[in-house]
């Protein structure tokens, strides 16, 4: 210690103390800092990033304009995020048949692999919602009943109680839930399509979402039981009008007839 | 009646002296003396009063079992029972207790499934009961009272539903509850203390739940129990009308007697009526709470629909333009009283319908034998222009499901409905007076030249004729059974004394109502007795 406190007035201290430091930063910024992608990543990164420009340039571009930007047929993609491109072409809705008032799920016509290509390009051309991993989405371990109480404030207004779906004004729907992937529900509360209005983190945090997944799961897929019988597409007492008049009141007319037709008179003849 | 007994008279056996015990107190055997024998007629039409008076004994039968287990308070409690997606959630003990009757009291799901289908289906079968009454004029004297109180069954009926699918205040019916209260609140000057007296104060309180059940399970079912019961004593005592036909007069009734075919047959339709609600019950589900939840003010779901007597008040307010004056700091929300006021309006409007009829008709005579539909024109039409207003309003009460079932724009459908309202009764109406002279028409045809037979037959000289074959008599009878009336006609202006003769103008209205009833527009005449006679004693066709 003698020997270092002797020193400290050594012209080249100062340099010495500098070097340390800017070691020492350097150090817990490279322990700290994210991981650097791996040199092999980069060049997956960008080979995705071209080869979904190349499909970009196929099937989207026509309306989304060759750079994204947008045209009178398409909104601009910049901003839009890897999420938003997994949940559109994921369901199929992108690429659209045609124009009308809402472009609706179908068949999807890309592989997975290519889906990430065009969300890697798309992403690259501005930050927005990442596409989620698995852990984000899983409803493993969520609340179902809150899961249910955010869903009735959040989303039945639009989806009815269970996720049936409804009507909007001018041909506009909320579709049905039932059968939709739990990646897919994630990402449309997160980027909000067509006119869903988005659920970002800040206002919905990732618990939450994986609440409202949950729910669904419970209510609204193959494995939810109907107790009281045919649930009669679960759209509330419309259905159920229909069927007590054409089933109830129906079966009980031909009872009627069944009955007169069975008379003391009409035997006779 | 002789208290001495001799003894030839053998020993009277038991049955006999319980009936001898009963009418010395009860006097039965002059009750049972006059009805017993009562007649009634034989169509399956006839029965569909007896579909809805089975189903509202299935709903009071089922009813108290449900009473046994439902709590009708609002009291918040924590859901901790055996369905999974609920559990932890606040709700009102109401809500909690029909949770529990759905999943953890035996039966107690179907139950309450056969309490809401018969509900459904008893409304449903009055509807029909009354189109029934209404399309073949047996309201007419003396029964105009008789259609009163079933109209009133009818209208209570669509109360009680409303109050008692109200009860387990879930989220869908919690919506209609705060429609009705939007409805109270745009009636003008007295509408928020209405609000406020039936809600005991700020929606939605804690009073609703118990106040509509004491409504739903004891005031209006015990209204309908004494309406019901003067209905039945009212047919009792009017004897049922019947169609015409050999044999079936004006002054007879002709069919089965009550004791013992009518009572083996109607107690077999009555269970033959429980087996197919309960049927109903078991496969299908309704009013599932657990998918709906709670109530809460704050939330709503789309596709909130009442139950469909009720889903044309629900289509009267969708379609009704947001309309609303503001005048010295106060609103009038036109949006919401016009359709408050239409709604008893068309109503009433079938209700009053009979007292109508007979102004214009002056008819005092009573009348015993149905109407086809085809022989009153005008009255089939204006009934057919009713029930398309009604079932346009339904539509526009499920505009939501037609728009996404169909891929149609909501507005679209806003807008048909909006329009059809005015126009589609009009047009009903023209259509089913023409159809039914088309129908006059083709009666007075078969009567005169029999019925086709599709044999086609070759004369000597090379003709093709198509071979008629005559009525029976009986045919004929039921074809032109019906009587017509002359349209009315207003007397000569000026009396034979050259006095001008006052009309009140709504003694013009009226002729010009009757001729517009029986004019020549308006009625085929129907082939004479010497038209007949010509015809068929003429050798071959023609």
């Amino acid at each position: 210690m003698k020997k270092l406190s002797a020193r400290r007035r050594h012209p080249l201290a100062a340099l010495v103390v500098l070097l340390l430091a800017l070691a020492a930063t350097g150090g817990l910024y490279a322990a700290f800092a994210p991981a650097d992608k791996a040199k092999a990543d980069e060049t997956a990164q960008s080979l995705a990033i071209d080869e979904g420009k190349k499909l970009y340039s196929v099937g989207c571009a026509s309306c989304h304009g060759t750079g994204g930007q947008g045209t009178s047929d398409g909104p601009s993609l910049v901003g839009v995020g890897s999420a938003a491109v997994d949940f559109q072409v994921g369901t199929g809705r992108m690429p659209a048949q045609q124009p009308g008032a809402q472009v609706p799920k179908k068949k999807v016509i890309y592989s997975q692999a290519e889906i990430d290509q065009l969300a890697a390009y798309v992403a690259s051309l501005g930050a927005g919602p990442i596409k989620p991993t698995e852990k984000q989405y899983s409803p493993e371990g969520a609340d179902i009943a809150k899961g249910g109480e955010l869903f009735r404030t959040n989303c039945a207004q639009c989806h009815n109680f269970s996720g049936k779906g409804g009507a909007l004004t001018h041909g506009k729907y909320a579709p049905s839930l039932e059968g939709v992937e739990p990646k897919h529900i994630y990402e449309a509360m997160q980027t909000g399509p067509q006119n869903m209005p988005s659920f970002p983190d800040t206002t919905m945090p990732q618990k939450q979402k994986q609440d409202i997944i949950a729910y669904l799961d419970a209510v609204n897929s193959e494995k939810t039981a109907s107790p009281g019988g045919l649930s009669l597409g679960g759209l509330g007492p419309v259905s159920e009008g229909l069927f007590a008049w054409i089933f109830g009141l129906g079966a009980l007319i031909a009872v009627a007839i069944w009955i007169a037709a069975h008379s003391a008179k009409a035997k006779k003849s | 009646m002789s208290t001495t007994t001799t003894d030839e008279r053998r020993e009277a056996g038991n049955g006999e002296k319980f009936a001898d015990w009963a009418d010395g107190r009860l006097g039965i055997y002059t009750l049972a003396k006059t009805n017993m024998r009562k007649i009634f007629p034989d169509h399956w039409s006839f029965m569909l009063g007896e579909i809805c008076m089975y189903s509202f004994i299935i709903i009071i039968l089922t009813g108290v079992y449900l009473t046994l287990f439902f709590h009708p308070s609002m009291n918040e409690v924590v859901y901790d029972g055996s369905y999974v997606p609920l559990q932890g959630v606040q709700m009102s003990e109401a809500f909690n207790s029909t949770m529990h009757i759905s999943f953890d009291v035996r039966g107690g799901l179907l139950i309450r499934q056969i309490h809401h289908w018969a509900a459904l289906i008893f409304l449903a079968g009055m509807f029909v009961h009354m189109m029934r009454v209404f399309f073949t004029g047996a309201f007419r004297k003396p029964r105009e009272v008789n259609w009163l109180f079933g109209f009133l069954l009818f209208f209570c009926g669509m109360f009680t539903g409303f109050t008692g699918y109200s009860l387990p205040d879930d989220l869908l019916s919690g919506t209609g509850v705060r429609f009705m209260e939007g409805a109270i609140l745009g009636v003008p000057v007295v509408g928020t203390y209405l609000s406020f007296f039936i809600y005991g104060g700020e929606f939605p309180g804690g009073d609703f739940v118990a106040r509509f059940y004491s409504v739903h399970i004891l005031l209006l079912p015990g209204i309908m129990l004494g309406l019901m019961i003067t209905h039945l004593i009212l047919v009792f005592y009017h004897k049922h009308t019947q169609f015409a036909g050999p044999g079936r007069t004006n002054k007879n009734v002709v069919g089965a007697p009550l004791l013992p075919v009518y009572t083996a047959k109607a107690g077999g339709f009555f269970f033959l009526v429980f087996g197919v609600i309960a049927i109903i019950a078991a496969i299908a589900s309704i009013n599932p709470i657990w998918e709906i939840g709670p109530y809460r003010p704050d939330q709503v779901s789309t596709g909130a629909q009442p139950d469909w007597y009720m889903g044309f008040a629900e289509g009267l307010i969708r379609v009704m333009p947001g309309w609303e004056i503001n005048l010295w700091g106060h609103t009038l929300v036109l949006g919401v009283f016009i359709p408050l006021v239409i709604f008893p309006l068309v109503l009433f409007a079938i209700a009053a319908y009979p007292f109508i009829e007979a102004w214009i008709t002056k008819d005092t005579r009573e009348h015993h034998i149905a109407d086809r539909p085809r022989n009153a024109p005008v009255r089939t039409g204006i009934g057919v222009a009713w029930v398309t207003a009604y079932m346009v309003m339904l539509v526009g009460g499920g505009n939501d499901l037609w728009a996404t079932n169909f891929h149609l724009s909501l507005n679209a459908i806003t807008w048909f409905v909006r329009i059809a309202f005015f126009v589609g009764p009009v047009v009903a109406f023209i259509i089913t007076k023409r159809i039914c002279l088309g129908l006059q028409r083709r009666d007075a045809e078969k009567v005169l030249h029999g019925r086709e037979t599709g044999i086609i037959k070759r004369l000597p000289h090379g003709e093709f004729v198509e071979v008629h074959e005559p009525l029976d008599a009986g045919q004929l009878y039921k074809l032109t059974a019906h009587e017509q009336t002359r349209p009315a006609e207003l007397p000569a202006a000026v009396d034979e004394n050259g006095v001008k003769r006052k009309v009140s103008a709504m003694e013009k209205l009226r002729v010009k109502l009757h001729k517009g009833y029986f004019g020549e527009q308006s009625q085929i005449a129907k082939p004479t007795a010497e038209e007949f006679e010509e015809i068929t004693s003429g050798h071959g066709h023609h």
